[in-house]
């Protein structure tokens, strides 16, 4: 394992798993106490048009695609906002038509396209450098808006009416939410692919959100549990010769199942 | 002379051709006790939003100590709908009233040690300072209330409005939650808006009834004109019509009894 850190693309792998775990612990947790896990697909799913469009414009795959996904996120937040309880419909709306945009796109686009599949299932051993400094430069932003409004957040997540009445300026953070999931959806496809992001921003924040006093510490709790998924799944995926998207996922979901039970019987408290 | 503290000029409100609220003339006077009574779908929830400015009447004037709701609500504590709040949430109850900080700048992930002083005397005077440390999944309706009460009490508001407080609430709780808002009420100017009758046997200081259009008395006590408001007029053939008499009676004797 040891000199497998001597190659260039095992040390960026590393860095990007643990570059989107703090991504999942933040927005993560964000998307399952607002309930918004659907809408985190569909954003996850509408980032394949983004993936088409930079294969058809010839434009570096990640920027190209965090453009587009943001612009669709903001434009789901646009229909969802007044109306949260009945925007299924177009929310699946958006996850099937970014997905057929991109496939039409790469139609379009002569050539031998290698990456489809990578890009569905992850494609952490391909991760640049360059990728890299996006990655950083998008956790910064997404760590400096979570502590800017962290108040507003947490009180518009708790209860919406009570934070309008005080004056929070809860449309702009739901559009700020918005914009936040797309980017971390399209740094989690790097890890684990997008139709894999659900899970991987789903289980770690369920497994942190027992017995905790406020926000902050379930995002802390739950990258700790996304960085554990990742750098175990990644070495395994690396040990045995697997894909490491879906490695990574199955020791999340492993993990999951393990923890359940053992809460379920009373074999650890429910601090763990 | 006692000051306004809400005060609505022929106020109504429309959306999308079905009117809400029609004509409503209010004014509450400061260290008033006032419960708003009204079926569902009568507009209660709709008139706390209108005071707090989260919705613009189509017609007529609000205004909250004399000027635009918008720039008075540091000064409105509120309690809103059931319905609205997450109930699983991880988080403790303090921090559930430090919520009651949050404005329309309030950056940052912390809070001062003087805004956690205010909330541990705004728990201390729901009578829970003891629930600190405790998940507010955890809570019994009723103390989850008195905690969301705390939180919109910590900023030291001159008004408090609570949207439906008792429907959480098993009805041998009620009495001492209306108990415990009549104390309240010698410190703060409060309206409630509740479909629960029994409210009136609190120590309320006036009654409105609201069923699109607004009728108040500021005597604690439902006339007939009220009544025909909130349930319609109904004759004598009408097992209804038997009802209402005697209830009205009993509400004039416990209006009696208190005076």
């Amino acid at each position: 394992m040891i000199e497998a850190f001597s190659y260039g693309f095992i040390q960026n792998a590393f860095l990007a798993a643990i570059l989107a775990s703090i991504a999942c612990g933040l927005i993560g947790t964000m998307v399952v106490i607002n309930r918004m896990v659907f809408l985190a697909g569909g954003v996850a799913h509408t980032a394949y048009g983004g993936v088409g469009l930079a294969f058809f414009l010839g434009l570096p795959v990640m920027p190209c695609t965090i453009a587009f996904t943001t612009v669709a996120s903001l434009l789901m937040a646009n229909f969802t906002f007044r109306q949260r309880r009945q925007t299924e419909t177009i929310i699946g709306m958006f996850w099937a038509a970014g997905m057929a945009i991109g496939i039409l796109l790469m139609d379009c686009t002569p050539g031998y396209h290698v990456n489809l599949m990578s890009y569905l299932f992850g494609s952490i051993l391909t991760v640049s450098s360059f990728d890299i400094w996006v990655m950083i430069g998008l956790n910064i932003f997404l760590l400096m808006a979570i502590l800017i409004f962290y108040k507003d957040f947490a009180a518009m997540s708790f209860d919406e009416e009570f934070a309008l009445s005080r004056g929070a300026p809860v449309k702009f953070l739901y559009f700020l939410l918005m914009a936040m999931i797309a980017v971390s959806v399209v740094m989690i496809i790097q890890v684990v692919g997008l139709i894999l992001v659900i899970a991987l921003l789903t289980i770690p924040p369920y497994l942190a959100q027992l017995r905790i006093s406020s926000l902050g510490q379930m995002m802390m709790k739950a990258t700790l549990w996304s960085l554990v998924f990742c750098l175990f799944g990644l070495w395994l995926a690396y040990r045995f010769d697997l894909t490491s998207g879906a490695t990574i996922i199955a020791v999340a979901t492993g993990s999951f199942f393990v923890v359940y039970v053992l809460r379920k019987f009373k074999v650890i408290g429910t601090s763990f | 002379m006692s000051v306004s503290v809400i005060d609505l000029k022929d106020v109504s409100l429309t959306i999308q051709k079905e009117t809400i609220l029609e004509e409503i003339d209010l004014s509450v006077k400061d260290g008033e006790f006032l419960a708003v009574l009204g079926p569902n779908g009568g507009g209660k929830t709709t008139l706390i939003k209108v005071i707090l400015g989260l919705m613009r009447p189509t017609k007529g004037e609000v205004s909250i100590f004399g000027q635009s709701p918008i720039k008075n609500r540091s000064q409105i504590g509120y309690l809103p709908q059931h319905a609205s709040i997450q109930t699983k949430f991880p988080m403790n109850v303090l921090n559930v009233i430090l919520m009651g900080f949050v404005g329309k700048r309030s950056f940052g992930w912390r809070y001062t040690q003087w805004e956690k002083e205010r909330a541990l005397v705004a728990l201390e005077n729901v009578g829970m300072r003891h629930y600190a440390e405790y998940d507010v999944e955890n809570l019994s309706g009723g103390q989850r209330q008195r905690v969301l009460i705390a939180r919109a009490l910590v900023s030291d508001p001159c008004l408090l409005l609570l949207d439906e407080p008792t429907s959480n609430i098993d009805p041998q709780s009620r009495f001492c939650f209306y108990e415990f808002l009549s104390d309240l009420s010698s410190k703060v100017t409060i309206l409630v808006v509740s479909h629960d009758l029994s409210i009136t046997a609190s120590k309320v200081s006036s009654i409105a009834c609201l069923n699109r259009k607004l009728i108040y008395n500021e005597k604690p006590e439902i006339t007939q004109d009220m009544f025909s408001l909130l349930y319609g007029v109904h004759n004598h053939n009408c097992p209804m019509a038997n009802v209402f008499p005697s209830e009205s009676v009993f509400l004039s004797q416990i209006h009696t009894r208190d005076q």
